[in-house]
């Protein structure tokens, strides 16, 4: 691992390049700009619909420099398996045009629609049968390209245009699924969460689960400038927030005889170990529009205490699943 | 050109478009179990388990994902098969579409049964009927030989340079999938020559031209967006392919017959030349109707039929020409278009007959929905109403349901 | 794409099939600022180059950045982020 630094990642030509039509200040493409540093050799890349999807393939223009495949919304993990089998039929045949790569890696990119909701299955699926592959989940926590509309991973109390602060329902009544626990339910043997803040731990865990044989799963927050409504600049401001308040925490969960193991990785485990160092949800929440009726016209004292209880909850599981 | 050495061997319409499908080899079978396609699944599971294929079977958790993974595994560059029926193919609706879009050479064997609501798992055309404007090239078979046939020609069918389109393999579900006929099968070898590697479309990506599918050494861009100003265009490539594959087909078809020795045509008229009255339809009635037929000629009746095999491409001119001049014409199909103004078949060929200078008195016989039995005595009535249409001048009534009890 | 004719169906590629680079498509002009890199203060730390959403910050051999103004929307993310605060967004004349 150790041609895996800024310096030398940032001689790498990217895989997506200039041109594309996201907003500006988009978190997808700085992640996945980070993702794609990491690969090892020949990859191909399938990709859900969404804004990623949508932004960087509008005909006759394509963003990308690597094989890359749509086909639809809430299939990417089936491409996935497809495209995977080829690859191992082809090696195992020792004919066809992929047979003469000694390895070729697939990656998987998705939304929070195309992973939590519509595209639940077909990752189930996949990964119950164990293909070999990297899924990315870039979690913006809404239908972002359809319009902010709610999705199983947007958080409590979030306002979006299905889940609207009114005067009687004051945004997402339910909690963000865990998706990443049911992943990890399904015995994958590496999942990790990861974050645009921090380039060099997403560079590094992404190496891991293409190395990694059979399914990985890689979490990241996706902060939208658009959808949280936030300033663009402060994307990467946000993102880092909201590991620093415990929201989206970093860690890696691998599998050892049928075991999970978790290990909570740098920024968390430093907050782990002085909890002091823990920053209220707060500092995160009141830089995002979607999360304004918690603080206007006056505080919501009973958000507030609900939506900080329940990260901590979850934060506190994780630290004693990690042995923290 | 020597006819290829066969053997009869004795399956049924599953076993057969496995068992074609194995001497093919493809790289990917993804597929779902549903009645009654799931002996295709079992066997080619078997194969796999014996060691007798190099295919990678992707064992999906439904459909949508299963037509899913066959894009995926084409687009990568491999031979993709999957095989489905009714509510299955109801499911990969969405994919139908993709698949034919993206050209995409897959194949794919339909077991025909009735689409769910309420939920039955017998015969009838609903399902690929509801396909039929997706953009695959699609074919129906009679009987088990025209399966195994069908299944082995479809690879060519769908990778040849002027089509490049998936092709749906249709049977009737339980009355072919289930019923062991005797197949004259090839030898593995003379498949294998016959369907040859797959041939890839060239296309043209920001660096040039290049092989239409995906590969780290020539990387291309599968599945982008399109807007207004470009979707119709495309969509026209896609109706001008499938307008070029009926030369296409017809090419393929003859290549095959010299390597089978079985004749190969899109329609196949029977008494047709002085017939009075005749029918018109697909799949595993034809052959009752034919006994019919012959029959009632030997009563004296002047009856013919025209099977069709070859529904998509719609092939016009060789339904002209085998329906000739008959006076009257009844369209005899397993399908509905519940609201519109007849049947699937029947408007097609409707349609298709309507500028002809003469053309017969038509009507629509919807019946065998929902597998029930399309009887000789049936077929008789369909002929008798034929008759008095004949006499008449007139079709009194142009959609009406045979075999149902009021 | 407005000054050239679009391509029709008899021309268009087989397969739907992109047939430009986006690098074709410049984006420099969506933006009201653009980063001013002071290189005296930079400490080559890289982080702009991770950070920038389009890809348009580069890293050059001796180790400094430089901004692509054919592609930078000016989002600002690269002057908030830098560590040694050497970026200054300044607004286009």
């Amino acid at each position: 691992m150790s041609e895996i630094s800024l310096k030398e990642m940032a001689k790498k030509p990217d895989a997506l390049i200039c041109g594309g039509r996201l907003c500006a200040g988009c978190d997808e493409t700085i992640v996945v700009r980070q993702v794609m540093k990491a690969t090892r050799g020949p990859t191909i890349v399938t990709n859900a619909t969404g804004c990623l999807e949508v932004s960087t393939s509008i005909f006759p223009y394509t963003s990308w420099e690597v094989p890359w495949l749509h086909s639809a919304f809430e299939n990417v993990a089936a491409s996935a398996s497809g495209i995977e089998a080829t690859i191992k039929a082809m090696k195992k045949k020792g004919e066809g045009p992929l047979a003469k790569y000694p390895k070729v890696d697939v990656i998987a990119f998705a939304g929070d629609g195309g992973t939590y909701d519509i595209g639940f299955q077909a990752l189930s699926g996949a990964i119950e049968r164990g293909h070999d592959f990297t899924y990315v989940l870039l979690d913006n926590e809404a239908y972002m390209n359809t319009g902010i509309q709610r999705s199983g991973g947007t958080p409590f109390g979030a306002a979006t245009t299905t889940t609207p602060a009114g005067k009687v329902v004051f945004g997402k009544t339910e909690t963000k699924k865990p998706i990443d626990e049911i992943i990890i339910a399904h015995g994958t043997p590496y999942v990790a969460t990861i974050n645009s803040a921090w380039p060099l731990d997403v560079m590094k865990k992404t190496r891991k689960a293409i190395e990694v044989d059979g399914p990985t799963f890689l979490h990241s927050l996706a902060p939208c400038s658009r959808g949280w409504r936030f300033p663009p600049e402060k994307t990467i401001e946000i993102s880092r927030l909201a590991t620093q308040t415990c929201v989206f925490p970093l860690f890696e969960c691998t599998q050892e005889k049928g075991r999970p193991v978790y290990e909570l990785s740098a920024p968390s485990l430093a907050i782990a170990r002085k909890p002091e160092s823990k920053k209220p949800i707060e500092v995160y929440l009141e830089q995002q529009g979607r999360f304004r009726h918690f603080f206007r016209p006056t505080r919501n004292e009973a958000l507030l205490k609900e939506l900080q209880e329940s990260i901590d909850t979850r934060w506190q599981i994780l630290c004693e699943k990690a042995g923290v | 050109m020597m006819i290829a050495k066969q053997k009869m061997t004795g399956l049924n319409g599953d076993e057969a478009s496995a068992f074609a499908t194995k001497q093919v080899d493809p790289d990917v079978v993804a597929a779902y179990p549903i009645t009654p396609q799931t002996i295709i699944v079992e066997k080619y599971s078997e194969y796999v388990a014996d060691g007798l294929v190099g295919s990678e079977f992707v064992a999906v958790e439904s459909e949508h994902s299963a037509l899913s993974a066959c894009v995926g595994a084409s687009a990568a560059g491999a031979r993709a098969f999957t095989a489905t029926a009714a509510n299955g193919l109801a499911l990969m609706w969405e994919i139908l579409y993709v698949a034919a879009g993206l050209r995409q050479p897959i194949v794919m064997a339909v077991a025909n049964r009735c689409l769910g609501g309420p939920i039955n798992i017998h015969n009838d055309h609903s399902d690929a009927m509801g396909a039929r404007d997706a953009g695959w090239v699609q074919l129906f078979c009679e009987n088990n030989q025209e399966v195994y046939d069908t299944s082995v020609e479809a690879w060519r069918i769908a990778e040849h340079p002027d089509v490049q389109l998936p092709v749906m393999v249709n049977f009737d579900g339980f009355t072919i999938s289930h019923t062991m006929e005797n197949v004259y099968i090839l030898d593995d070898v003379d498949v294998k020559k016959f369907v040859g590697k797959r041939v890839y479309m060239k296309t043209e990506g920001p660096r040039g031209e290049v092989e239409f599918r995906l590969d780290p050494e020539t990387p291309i861009t599968i599945g982008p967006l399109d807007l207004q100003d470009f979707y119709f265009e495309h969509k026209v490539q896609q109706m001008e392919a499938m307008k070029g594959a009926l030369k296409a087909i017809n090419s393929v078809d003859k290549e095959f017959e010299k390597v089978t020795g079985r004749k190969l045509e899109f329609v196949y008229p029977y008494k047709m030349e002085d017939a009075e009255v005749a029918v018109v339809g697909m799949g595993s009635m034809m052959g009752t109707i034919r006994e019919v037929v012959d029959e009632l000629r030997a009563e004296g009746v002047k009856a013919g039929l025209v099977k069709l095999r070859l529904f998509r491409p719609f092939p016009v001119e060789e339904l002209k020409k085998a329906i000739g001049n008959v006076p009257a014409l009844g369209v005899m199909e397993k399908a509905y278009s519940i609201g519109g103004p007849g049947a699937p078949l029947y408007e097609e060929i409707k349609t298709t007959l309507y500028d002809s200078p003469k053309r017969p008195l038509i009507a629509d016989y919807i019946n065998g929905l929902g597998g029930k039995d399309t009887s000789p005595e049936m077929i008789r009535g369909v002929f008798k109403s034929l008759q008095k249409i004949k006499e008449n001048g007139t079709v009194d009534e142009p959609v009406s349901y045979v075999g149902v009890r009021e | 794409m407005s000054e050239e004719k679009k391509r029709g169906w008899k021309t268009l590629p087989k397969g739907v099939v992109p047939y430009k680079s986006s690098k074709d498509y410049k984006t420099g002009d969506w933006g009201v600022a653009k980063p001013v890199i002071d290189h005296q203060k930079c400490s080559k730390c890289t982080l702009c180059h991770f950070f920038c959403p389009e890809g348009a910050i580069t890293v050059k051999a001796d180790g400094y950045t430089e901004v692509n103004e054919e592609y930078c929307k000016g989002c600002g993310v690269c002057a908030n982020e830098c560590p040694v605060k050497c970026i200054k967004m300044e607004m286009k004349k």
